[in-house]
């Protein structure tokens, strides 16, 4: 009894004096960036407060997600890189790493693999988009419409959008190309698979615009992913396009009249990088963090919080109930079954090229 | 007594020429009050002067393509972009060479970015061709100008290398035609396509709307800087805390409180429909349109008017205008005559100061202006954070600068500076 006694505190002194050998060599404090609101909360709880309370870490947050990538190259010029782990969606992560801002990460040596045995790179399998990028979750900009403002036969198709005949009233759309471009395209009869061909040529975005300026007059542009739920609970509009897990919040938590259009739910990854040109302590402790926090059990608790899909496959069959409201969460993701039959996958490289040249001739279109 | 010439020479206590001493002392005192005033202008310079100066800069600059492309850039210097032919092997082999450098060192993205701002498609090109390139054997692996094509048909397009050798120069004009909707082509200077013209719109509705907001300030903030000066101190004080209270209110707060304010289903309309003034269906748009930045940005910039008018008008003695009446004026003939005229140097500061405020403004037309309401400070905005076209953003940003100095001058030129009064 004694002798076990002894050889167990010998060893977990041991193991102690290890761990705390290992702590000594990451940084106690670390900076992560992301996109604040509720999605941060999602994080803070399911990632963050887990974190700190195993490693005693302080974890400060910052959230400028939204212009990571000026911040993050403002940072790299001038030599001086505050953040540690940042959110991003997965065309910034893209571009991150081609301009080498972004550190490189093997995922089978610095991600967790699934609690089966199965490799980080299968479980991730296609959503590791770039070498940069560790996914996170999966969310889809659709669209809600008010219940009590649609008459009788409400809406079950994203081309409701364009049909002012039927759904008479305000709509609200973001001020940019992408996604209301696509939408333009698919509603005015292009097929999925060919509207990133389309869009390519001058015809095609003329086609767009023109399908657009159909319903010009009928919409409230909006720039922010919180304006359309706040003009929906307010009934200045009918129906608007936002980020599945605000409509989520908006529907199931602040019980307002509103439900959702999954048809034509434009999907998109978000993730974690780690910029490029962190002192060894602070990488340590980065990697750490991302071990972590991307784990199987991690991905699927976030899921309690927010309605984003977990990007990891051995995530989903773990993902329970909404911890304050206790709902099942699985018919609310993006990533759901019937919901992912009527999905619509953004082209990344498409963007990448024709971003400024769309977004001069929307702009210009919108001022007209 | 016959005087030497150093007895003409004043000397003080200490022996030496009075007006050595005296500039002596005058130095000293030069350098003790530049001293005082040292931390500030170091701050300054440091923090305000040197980032604007460096941002500015970048209107101009451009050596990031010659920089990563030297041996094209050197290369295409022989080719006559006009000639309608495709460069020569030597131009794709140093470009071989140049794009592998680029790739190993990850810059290559940064030049398409960069050039794809000119021509769409540079981008996915770069990044395809670097791809490749990076396996290369660049001694043996020759001639580069079929295998270039055969990577990306991107490479047999003329217009691609005229892009590049228009763009490649270390100083260009180029981010100053974009920003006056012009683009910088092979044959020179040209006009964007109509489509994509929007920045001269904006800075036109940049100027009108500051002009529109400014008035409004005038003709609201004058009728209350008039009372705060004239009521008894107890109400003026009353009032001073009412027009000051917004004023300690955070800016997203009160811009937010316009939307309640003024959105289709929001009180003012409510009232109006209540009131049968207006039908139900024919509610009033009045945000996200022009009427929501003027009113949301006269109601915030008001107190930036109110304030020197005010300070101004209680200089004025109230017995001027009881003389102005003694002596047989109406009460408008005072007004007009002889308070009016003292209290323009109030009007000048406050105009100057909404003027120069609104057309720098941007967080406000972003949430209330729409798309028929937004300055061209968003599309600044839009190109420092999302865009990343820095130099494009430099050169509005300049564009403003000196629009705003053209129209202090001339507001010196025609009503005088120094007849601008803070107070006092």
């Amino acid at each position: 009894m004694n002798f076990t006694k002894t050889i167990m505190t010998t060893a977990s002194a041991a193991l102690i004096s290890g761990a705390a050998f290992a702590e000594s060599h990451m940084s106690m404090e670390m900076t992560i960036v992301s996109w604040g609101g509720a999605y941060s909360n999602s994080q803070l709880r399911a990632y963050h407060e887990p974190y700190s309370a195993k490693t005693g870490v302080t974890i400060l947050n910052d959230d400028s997600s939204s212009t990571a990538v000026a911040q993050l190259r403002a940072m790299n010029e001038a030599n001086n890189i505050t953040w540690d782990v940042v959110d991003v969606e997965a065309a910034p992560a893209m571009q991150l790493c081609d301009e080498g801002l972004a550190m490189e990460i093997d995922p089978d040596t610095m991600l967790a693999a699934a609690p089966d045995g199965t490799p980080a790179s299968e479980d991730f399998g296609d959503m590791l988009v770039s070498e940069c990028f560790i996914p996170q979750i999966v969310y889809s900009t659709t669209f809600g419409y008010r219940t009590d403002l649609v008459g009788d036969t409400p809406p079950d198709n994203v081309c409701a959008v364009f049909d002012t005949k039927t759904y008479p009233g305000k709509r609200s759309l973001f001020s940019v190309p992408i996604n209301q471009m696509e939408w333009a395209l698919l509603c005015d009869g292009v097929a999925k698979s060919e509207i990133y061909d389309v869009l390519a040529t001058e015809d095609g975005q003329d086609r767009a615009l023109a399908k657009l300026d159909t319903i010009k007059d009928d919409v409230i542009w909006v720039s922010s992913g919180s304006d359309t739920p706040q003009l929906l609970a307010d009934g200045e509009v009918i129906m608007g396009a936002t980020y599945n897990g605000r409509l989520f919040s908006l529907i199931e938590e602040q019980k307002q009249p509103v439900a959702m259009i999954w048809d034509g739910q434009v999907m998109d990854l978000d993730g974690w990088i780690i910029p490029a040109g962190l002192s060894p302590e602070r990488q340590a402790r980065a990697l750490d963090y991302i071990m972590f926090a991307t784990d199987t059990q991690r991905l699927a608790d976030q899921a309690k919080y927010i309605s984003y899909g977990p990007a990891r496959a051995s995530s989903a069959p773990l993902v329970g109930k909404h911890a304050d409201l206790g709902i099942d969460m699985a018919p609310h993701m993006p990533t759901a079954p019937e919901n992912l039959s009527r999905a619509f996958l953004m082209n990344y490289d498409f963007w990448a090229d024709y971003r400024d040249d769309l977004d001069a001739k929307f702009q210009a279109w919108l001022a007209k | 007594m016959v005087s030497t010439p150093s007895d003409k020479i004043l000397l003080s206590a200490d022996g030496r020429p009075l007006k050595q001493s005296l500039s002596r002392s005058l130095r000293q005192q030069k350098i003790r009050a530049l001293l005082l005033i040292a931390p500030l202008l170091i701050f300054i310079f440091v923090a305000f002067i040197m980032p604007i100066v460096s941002m500015l800069s970048r209107s101009v600059e451009n050596d990031l393509v010659s920089q990563t492309l030297p041996q094209t850039v050197q290369a295409l210097q022989s080719w006559d972009a006009l000639s309608g032919e495709l460069p020569s092997e030597p131009v794709y082999a140093a470009f071989a060479l140049d794009i592998q450098n680029a790739a190993k060192a990850k810059v290559h993205t940064k030049v398409g970015l960069r050039l794809n701002y000119e021509k769409s498609g540079i981008a996915s090109l770069f990044k395809k061709t670097a791809r490749k390139a990076k396996k290369w054997d660049i001694q043996n692996d020759g001639p580069f100008k079929d295998k270039l094509i055969k990577v990306h048909k991107g490479w047999g397009e003329v217009e691609v290398w005229q892009t590049l050798k228009t763009h490649s120069p270390r100083y260009t004009s180029g981010y100053f035609l974009n920003a006056i909707d012009m683009r910088k082509t092979a044959e020179g200077a040209d006009f964007q396509p109509e489509d994509k013209t929007i920045l001269i719109k904006l800075f036109q509705r940049t100027l009108i709307m500051s002009l529109i907001i400014t008035f409004s300030c005038i003709l609201l903030g004058y009728p209350i800087a008039w009372l705060l000066a004239n009521l008894p101190m107890r109400q003026a004080n009353l009032l001073m805390i009412l027009v000051l209270l917004p004023f300690w209110t955070s800016l997203l707060v009160r811009t937010s409180a316009w939307k309640v304010m003024l959105q289709q289903q929001g009180v003012i309309n409510d009232i109006l429909v209540q009131l049968s003034l207006v039908s139900d269906e024919a509610r009033l748009i009045m945000i996200n349109n022009e009427i929501g930045t003027i009113v949301a940005m006269t109601h915030i910039l008001l107190p930036f008017m109110i304030l020197p008018m005010y300070s101004v008008m209680q200089t004025i003695p109230p017995s001027y205008l009881r003389a102005a009446k003694s002596l047989g004026a109406t009460n408008w003939t005072a007004f007009w005559r002889v308070y009016f005229p003292q209290s323009v140097p109030g009007i000048g500061a406050g105009s100057i100061l909404v003027f120069i405020l609104a057309i720098g403004y941007y967080i406000t037309p972003e949430i209330v202006g729409g798309t028929k309401g937004v300055f061209i400070s968003n599309r600044i905005a839009y190109h420092i954070l999302k865009s990343l076209n820095w130099g494009l953003a430099a050169a509005l940003g300049t564009i403003l600068l000196v629009a705003v100095l053209v129209l202090y001058w001339t507001y010196d030129k025609i009503v005088g500076i120094d007849n601008v009064k803070l107070g006092g």
